[in-house]
This record gives structure tokens, C-alpha cells and sequence, in this order.
């Protein structure tokens, strides 16, 4: 699984956004904040499935803590992007702005 | 009809007795022996004529595989009301207590949850007040 897949979905944009916010979450908490945070309210099946996919790209990867499966954000893959596409210091970034980029 | 007991599955009464009243701090309603186990509830200090939390021995061979998959996605078993989650997660973690999940702010609620020690998460909620 690429990188430019993972991201291609906003779920999984909002997973990754919620781990940022918090790292080492369970499938329940990050289910929990996806719901009350963002509205989405897919199955937990479906979400653990999200993970998979976000776990294959290397962006997150998980560990057990006592009997629980908890999960990190990794964000070393996503540093391939902005060296691939570096922003030249010449360049103009009047038109674009953080909002243009959708959530 | 009346809703007037539920309960947690522990794997050992007296530990789970331990825990409930000590740690948390409910108060004993029952403790009935009978044969090997016991009839053990607990009730909330703050509502003690409110429903009554059995402590169930975990013995059924079904619950084992049920309650590891429960822990295993972090999914309490039951839930708790609070009046203040970050002052009761200040509270239990100073008791020793393991949060899985420290105060998370949900806009309408905060959760946190924690390990009973018996073989559950547990949550605890605070309902934030509407604006």
C-alpha cells in the first residue's frame, strides 16, 4: 500500500489527525473520537479496517499495552512528499493557502 | 419493572471487592455468601438507593474469549457517571489506577477509561454542560 492512497480518504485523514492529537489511542477511543469530532460514523469494523491500510503504509503502527492494541501516528513516510516536492524559496504561494486544501 | 441492578464479570469476587470499594470508592450493599462465589453488590456513596453493581464471578467459559476482545480494542465494559473526570483520572491515577484513555474531550462529553484490575475497562464520563 502507498502513501498516496492511504491519505486519499478523508476517514483516514481524520484517524491520522486524531493520533497527532493524541498518540497511543485504542480502536474505541479513536471510533469514539471520529464520531463526536468529525461525524463520521463508520463501524469499528470498518474502521479497524482504515487502520490496516494506514498500518501497511507505515503511517501508523501499534502496539499492545497490558491487553490492549494501541496505535501511533508515523509521520517519517509522509517527509518522502515535501523532499519529492520541495517548496522553492522562489516560488509564488500568494494564490495558495491552508484552506485550499481540503480535510 | 425497574432497572435496579447490573454488573461487571471479575475474575475474583474479593479482589473486585478491593478494587470497587477501596479504590473507587463505592460503598458494600450485599455480600452474601453462597457455595464457592458470593452475591456482591456495590452502590455509589453519592446514590446509595440508585442501582446496585454486581460483582459476577467471570465464570463462564464464554466470557473469557468475549471480555480479551473487549480489552483488546479498548472498549469498557460499562460505563460510570462523574461530575469531574479530570479531578476523578487525578484521583484514581494517584491510587494506582491504569488509564488506557486519559480525559479525552468529546464536546459533549468527557471519557476517560481505566482497567479495574479484574479483567475490564471501565469508562468514566462527564457530561459537559450546554451552553
Amino acid at each position: 500500500m502507498d502513501i498516496y492512497r492511504a491519505i486519499a480518504d478523508r476517514t483516514r485523514r481524520a484517524i491520522l489527525d486524531e493520533l497527532v492529537d493524541r498518540s497511543g489511542q485504542s480502536l474505541f477511543e479513536i471510533c469514539g473520537r471520529l464520531i463526536m469530532k468529525h461525524g463520521i460514523g463508520s463501524s469499528r469494523q470498518a474502521i479497524s479496517q482504515h487502520l490496516d491500510v494506514l498500518e501497511a503504509a507505515g503511517l501508523i503502527r501499534t502496539r499492545r499495552e497490558g491487553r490492549s492494541k494501541l496505535h501511533w501516528f508515523v509521520g517519517a513516510p509522509l517527509r518522502a512528499i515535501g523532499e519529492r516536492w520541495p517548496v522553492s524559496t522562489d516560488e509564488d504561494t500568494s494564490h495558495s493557502t491552508d484552506e485550499d486544501i481540503e480535510k | 419493572m425497574r432497572i435496579n441492578h447490573t454488573s461487571v464479570p471479575v475474575d475474583d469476587q474479593q479482589k473486585a471487592l478491593r478494587f470497587y470499594t477501596e479504590t473507587l470508592g463505592f460503598r458494600v450493599k450485599h455480600n452474601i455468601p453462597l457455595g464457592e462465589h458470593a452475591w456482591i453488590t456495590v452502590v455509589s456513596e453519592e446514590a446509595p438507593e440508585a442501582t446496585e453493581l454486581v460483582l459476577e464471578p467471570a465464570e463462564h467459559p464464554a466470557i473469557g474469549p468475549f471480555r480479551k476482545a473487549l480489552v483488546e480494542d479498548g472498549i469498557p465494559y460499562t460505563a460510570f457517571t462523574v461530575d469531574d473526570a479530570a479531578a476523578e483520572h487525578e484521583r484514581l491515577v494517584a491510587k494506582g489506577v491504569r488509564f488506557v484513555q486519559p480525559p479525552t474531550d468529546l464536546g459533549t462529553v468527557i471519557t476517560a477509561v481505566f482497567d479495574d484490575t479484574c479483567g475490564n475497562l471501565i469508562q468514566i464520563m462527564e457530561e459537559k454542560a450546554q451552553p
